[in-house]
Formats: structure tokens, sequence, C-alpha cells
């Protein structure tokens, strides 16, 4: 491939400059690649680094502390209560008790080093039948239970994070005292403590509760679900009542991108759905985009006297809760809906149209109606941009002769898509999970024959979104395909990004705005 | 000379006129497209003849047996249930996104672009991932099916620190010189959040409260893995749509689906409508700053 210096790079034509910039990523990719495997190697060398700094401080604090010091090993926070720093160190104790009782103080059927001990084969007793001879009668009895061993493994694999870094952080507050009081300075007290948590210190405040909610709700599951990827959970496998589940290794990932398993092809559905997931979010992010600019202009036109009007009719698309709107319209597509009723009645069409059933025009229908959906908020925000665009361009462009076509094409397309670049990332990523229209509209079907078998019907408007829905709602819940197919649509959504971010005009300095 | 200029511009308003007539078509026809299906689920809640769908719009007979109806149904319970969690989230939503945005606007602490590179990489998993585990976590704990109430609000609520962007961009906008000169005066940190910031942050309060109220009327996701499909645990969406999805078999929900969507609508509809302003500055603002 061509280099282009700077110079010659500003002389291409915009097609050029950007298929240059398309096969300068791509020709960066091995070069990208090799770099990311050498940071992974120096974040291993720093991380050991690192390692043994901390291990040789810890070990520093201890012979050079004091007895005070050297207690607070065993017993967290004695350091900080015996330098009158009650209530940093009654924090480190509790927090310590509260770790020990969970790890060693059974609390409902096990402790957490039980759990944690039976992380590794997710239960060894599953349920079975014993005999009671005295009722002369089998009955079930249940054991271990699976999901219940992964999921407080997982949290006690937390906690014993959690702990050390709280450890080693008592061990640091314990040698920043000292030199504190060497030097002859006071400490702060509890009192101080509090009141740094309302000024210097108040983001610890205002984010312990949304960051407590993101770890148990968001990361917490990631982790466990990720880790189900492994395992052969489903519904025949519940981990309790009927089978326990265990790890599988790679056994699900091999299925999904078989061609051949036990007769059904996993790879071609898979390929098939990602295939349409991709077409959808592409047409569904650009024609909003492009026909809800077309409208803004229109509406914002001068002498256009009713702006307010145009407005507020296609604002009603947002104020009504989508999924009337969605489901209401799909009715009216339907084989014995409205606009097939109009149709036959105007004797347009003899038989009704089967807008569902019929896969193309499924697909295209599903298109054109989130266009419906997606117009109202595109014209907002081309609104606002709209506005912004300093009029004297499109003056002195005037005075220059140029026709309105071209000032569409070369001033107000290049700012809107200058300014709505991270926005069109993320309306495509978006998009490409956007359950709602797909499940309400047509539920994902008509139904694909060629994916009977998979997990969950395949339809051919299916996103990967909804098809992980249909796996885990339908007869046979094989969860771990369905984590399996989440951790794609991560891989999909993350390689997007990175490839977009890397071909945009410009990465914004977020500090510019301030 | 001045004939010709005369001429020029009337060619001009001639042309202005032209398009203006055809923008004004085409505005008309797009106002008809978008209206229609309003347009025809209220005349369809009105129809008395018939109970399942049919495919012509005006009701031979008119009257509100559909609404009566309605009162009938669990569908009372399914928009209080929905009303309630849209009132919390509304309340603890807003609290903790503005925490979240505040924060990552103001401060600057050691682990602030580590934090916000990985809430942007925990974004890219699919949100419905975590619901399976969710769902099992909840119904040890008795708040899925019938009593789906407080495990929905846990689950909206839990993870809205999330959203923090549109917020965050709104508060990048408000000088930093104004905490500076109040922190000069001897305010704290929390002071000058709660006298200073957040007066000057109302539009963006309103934008929060009024996404996060409007969220639980659509969400359809997640109160259908909690619910479960309990006929007393459903909100209004999933509520609605098990209506639909069984009307082709008994054929007598269609009516009673269009009446509780315009039941749903007017009242979402109507406060949507009159916090518009807010609405758009926050969607304006959120999508040029990313």
């Amino acid at each position: 491939m061509k280099k282009y210096s700077d110079l010659e790079f500003l002389a291409l034509s915009k097609g050029k400059k950007f298929l240059y910039k398309l096969a300068s990523f791509f020709a960066s990719i091995p070069r990208g690649v090799a770099n990311l495997f050498l940071a992974i190697g120096r974040f291993f060398k720093k991380l050991g680094i690192g390692i043994g700094k901390e291990f040789a401080e810890i070990v520093t604090t201890f012979t050079r502390g004091d007895w005070k010091t050297k207690l607070s090993y065993p017993v967290m926070g004695f350091g900080s209560i015996a330098r009158g720093q009650v209530l940093r160190g009654l924090l480190f104790l509790l927090f310590e008790a509260v770790f020990f009782v969970y790890m060693f103080v059974p609390i409902g059927s096990k402790t957490g080093a039980q759990w944690l001990s039976l992380l590794p084969t997710l239960g060894k007793v599953g349920p079975h039948m014993e005999y009671n001879a005295v009722l002369d009668t089998h009955y079930p009895v249940y054991g271990d239970n699976s999901f219940k061993i992964l999921l407080y493994g997982v949290l006690t694999l937390f906690f014993i994070v959690a702990f050390i870094y709280t450890w080693r952080l008592n061990v640091k507050q314990n040698k920043i005292s000292e030199d504190i009081l060497r030097s002859g300075k006071k400490l702060k007290s509890s009192g101080d403590d509090l009141r740094s948590l309302v000024d210097e210190q108040f983001y610890k405040t205002l984010l312990a509760l949304p960051l407590l909610g993101i770890v148990v709700f968001t990361v917490m599951p990631i982790v466990f679900m990720i880790l189900v990827a492994f395992t052969n959970y489903d519904g025949a496998h519940n981990g309790y009542s009927n089978s326990l589940f265990t790890w599988v290794g790679m056994e699900n990932f091999k299925t999904m991108f078989s061609w051949d398993v036990g007769g059904v092809n996993y790879a071609a559905t898979f390929g098939e759905v990602l295939s349409w997931t991709l077409i959808w979010a592409f047409f569904a992010t650009f024609t909003n985009y492009f026909l809800g600019i077309f409208v803004a202009m229109m509406i914002n036109k001068k002498g256009n006297h009713l702006k307010k009007m145009w407005r507020t009719i296609l604002i009603l698309t947002i104020a009504i809760p989508q999924f009337i709107s969605l489901l209401y319209v799909s009715r009216m597509f339907s084989i014995n809906g409205l606009v097939n009723g109009a149709l036959q009645s105007l004797h347009l069409t003899t038989a009704p149209i089967d807008f569902w059933g019929t896969p193309k025009l499924a697909r295209i229908m599903v298109i054109i109606i989130n266009i419906w959906i997606g117009i109202p908020y595109l014209m907002l925000i081309a609104t606002g941009i709209l506005m912004n665009i300093p009029a004297d361009l499109y003056e002195s462009s005037r005075i220059d002769g140029a026709n309105p076509w071209q000032q569409f094409t070369k001033i107000t397309l290049p700012y809107m898509l200058f300014i709505t670049g991270p926005y069109l990332l993320t309306s495509f990523t978006g998009n490409m999970n956007n359950f709602n229209v797909i499940y309400l509209l047509t539920g994902g079907g008509p139904t694909n024959p060629a994916a009977s078998g998979t997990a969950g019907t395949v339809g051919y408007t299916d996103l990967l979104i909804t098809w992980l829905f249909k796996i885990t709602t339908g007869s046979e819940t094989k969860y771990y395909l369905a984590s399996v197919v989440g951790i794609l649509v991560f891989v999909v959504v993350a390689i997007i990004s990175l490839i977009v971010y890397s071909l945009l005009p410009s990465v914004k300095n977020e500090e510019d705005f301030q | 000379m001045n004939e010709r200029v005369e001429k020029r511009s009337m060619g001009l308003k001639a042309s202005r006129a032209l398009s203006n007539t055809i923008i004004y078509i085409l505005l008309i026809i797009m106002s008809v497209i978008w209206l229609i299906p309003f347009v025809c689920i209220v005349l369809q809640s009105f129809r008395v003849e018939s109970t399942w769908q049919v495919g012509y719009v005006i009701p031979q007979q008119w009257g509100f047996d559909n609404y009566i109806k309605l009162w009938e149904t669990n569908f009372p319970k399914w928009y209080l249930n929905t009303f309630i969690i849209a009132l919390v989230v509304a309340v603890v939503q807003t609290i903790i996104v503005l925490c979240m945005s505040y924060t990552l606007s103001r401060f600057r602490f050691k682990m602030r672009a580590g934090l916000m590179r990985f809430m942007l990489i925990l974004g890219m998993f699919p949100g419905m991932l975590a619901m399976i585990i969710l769902y099992r976590v909840l119904d040890d704990l008795g708040m899925t099916g019938n009593n789906s109430l407080p495990g929905l609000i846990l689950v909206y609520v839990a993870s809205s620190g999330m959203g923090y962007y549109v917020s965050k961009g709104f508060f990048d906008t408000i000088p930093k010189s104004l905490d500076e000169a109040a922190r000069v005066d001897g305010a704290t940190r929390a002071q000058v959040l709660n006298k200073i910031i957040l007066p000057l942050a109302k539009p963006i309060v309103i934008y929060t409260i009024l996404t996060a109220f409007m969220g639980p009327w659509g969400d359809f996701v997640f109160a259908r893995y909690v619910s479960q499909l309990k006929p007393l645990g459903m909100n209004v969406a999933v509520g609605l749509q098990s209506w639909l999805a069984t009307d082709t078999m008994t054929f007598n929900n269609y009516t009673l689906f269009c009446a509780g969507g315009v039941i749903v609508a007017l009242p979402v509809a109507i406060l949507f409508m009159c916090l518009q302003r807010y609405y758009v500055e926050g969607v304006t603002g959120g999508a040029v700053k990313g």
C-alpha cells in the first residue's frame, strides 16, 4: 500500500481519504495485534514488578513499624484505633470480622470456604432416590445446588479480592500514619474523616451507591454468565432438582461453530442471524439518520410557518410508549388487519398480503416501520445541530453559486457527520440490540426451517438478542448457549466500536468543554 | 436594471413558493402516516359490535364497553404495578444518575478514567444476559411471579449508574469557575452541589426524571422475565402483549387491547408533551456531546 505524507493526504478527495483510512486501518491490524501482545507482555511485567514492590513494602513496614503497626497485620485497624483514628480503625476491624464470619461460619447451608471448595466441580452429590425402610418407599433427596455453588463461589472470589485489597490498605494506612507522626504533625481525627466525605472526598460518598448497584447487578451477573458459557447449565441440568451441571470447557463454543452437531447446523444459523443483525443495524441506523436530517431540514426551512405543529405530530410517536405503537402497527399489517382490509376494499389486491409470513417482506417491513419509529428522534437531534451551523456558511456559498444540493453535501452533511460520529456508533450498536422493535413487531418470525433443531425457534427477522431471549424462555432453556450468544454479541459490538473509533475524524478531548 | 432585479426576485419567489408547496404536501402526507395508527387505535377502542380484529376502522356501533370491561380484568392491577414502579424508579434512578454524572464531570480522582472505560466495556454486554441469573436470585428472594414489584424496581434501579452520559455532558457545560468561586468562599463540595449546581441543572434533572419515569411503561423484556407471565405480577407492556398473543386463539382481546393502550398512552403522552422542551434539550445535547 502506498503511504501518503500529511500534505499529500490533505490533497486527496473525500472518498479517497476515507478509502485510504480504511486501507491503513486494515494494514495496521497485524501491527496492532503485535502491539497488543507486547502490551500484554508489558502489563504482566509491570504487574510482576508491582507485586514485588508491594511485598517489599509490606515487609519493610512490618520490620520498621512499631508494635501498633505489627499488631495491625493480624488485627486490621488496630494501629488506627491505637493512634486515635477510631472510626477508620473500627471500619477496618468490622470488615475483617464480616469477612471471617462469611468464610468460616455457616450461614444458611455452607460457609464461604465450602462454596469455594466446591467451585471446581460445581457439586458432587446430585438429586437421587433414597430408600426408607419404615415406609418401604423411595423418596427423593436433594444434594448440592450447582447454581448456588457457582453464584456463591464467584461472590466468595470477589470477597477475597476485596479483603486482600482492604488488608493492603490497612497496612498502607499504618505506614502513612507513622510517617506523619514521625514528622511531628497531627493525624486527622474521625470528625475530620467524616467531614472530608462531604468535601474533598465527596466523590466517594456520591459513587458508593451507584457503584454498589453496578457491581452487584451488572458486573457479578456478567461474570457469572460468562462462566455459564463453559458449563452445561440448561433446563434439564438446573443444578438442583433434576440434575447438577458441571464444567464442560470450550464445548459450547465448539457447538456454536460446528456444521454438524447431531444433524443440527449451529454455525449456519449463527451466521444467518449475525448477518441479518448487521444488515438490520446498518439500514435501521442510516435510513433513520438521513431521512431524519431530511425531515428536519424540511420542517426548519425558511417560510415554513407551521414548524411547531409538524414537530408535535412527529413527537407523538416518542410520547406514546413504544410497545403500544409497535404491537398495534404489527397488527395493522397482519393478514386480517387494517392495511389488508383497506387494500382489498379499494380493490388494489385480491388476496391479503402476508406481510409477516414472507421472509423478505417481513425484513423490509421491520426496517420501514423502524423508520416510522426512529425519524422523530433524529428529527429532534438534527434540528438542534442544524441550528448551530453558522448561517454565513450558507450565505457565502450561495453567493458563490452553490445550489441547495451542493450546500447539503458540502456543508450540512459533513458538519452533521462530524458532530454525530459517536452518536452514529452508539445508535448502530443500539440497533444491533434493538429487542423491542423486532420482538414486538414480528416475534422474530417467520420461522426459518433451515434453523430447526437449534435452540429457540429461529426466524428470519431474529436478531442475536432476540435469539438469546428465545433460547432462555423457550421450551428447552439452554442457558449455556444463551450465554455463548451473549458473549459473541459483546465481541461483535467491541470489534465494530474499535474499527469505528479508529476511523472517526476526531477523538474529542473532554476537557475542551469546560 | 431595476426591472431585472425585480424579475429575478420574482423568479426566486416563485421557485421558493413551489418548493414550499412541495414541502407542505410532503409534510402533510407524513403527518397522516404518523397519525393514522393512533387515530385507528382510538377509533377501534370504541367498537362494540365485535371484539376481534377486523379490516375496517370506523365502528358500526360506538360505546364505552371496552373501557368498562377493562375493569373486570387484571388491567387495573397491571396499571397500578407500572405506575408504582415508574414513580419509585423516577426518584431513585434520578438520584443515582445525578450522583454518578456529577462526580464524573467534576472530580478528578485516580480511578476515574479507568472507571469510565470499564463502564463503556460493560455496556457492550447485552443487559439481557444478566437477567437470566438475576431472575434466579430474585426468585430465591420471592420477588418474582405475582410479587414481581420489588424485584422489577431493583432491576431497573440497580444498574442505572451506567446511563450517566447525557447528564454528564450537561454538567460539563456548567463552568467550573462557579464551583471554584464558591469553594474559595468556604463552601464544601456537598454545598456546591446542592446550592449552585443543582439549581442550574434543572433542565437535565427534569429530563432524567422524565426518561426514568417513562422507561418502566415501555419495558417489555425485564418485566417479562421477572413476572413470568403471572397474572398479578405483570406490567402494562407484558400484560397487553399477552392479550394480543392469545387473541388469535380466543378472538376477544383485540378491542380490549386498544382500550388499554389508549388508557396507558394518554397520561404518559400528556406528561411528555408538557415537558417536551426538556426532553428535546436532553436528547440534542446528549447526541452532540456523545
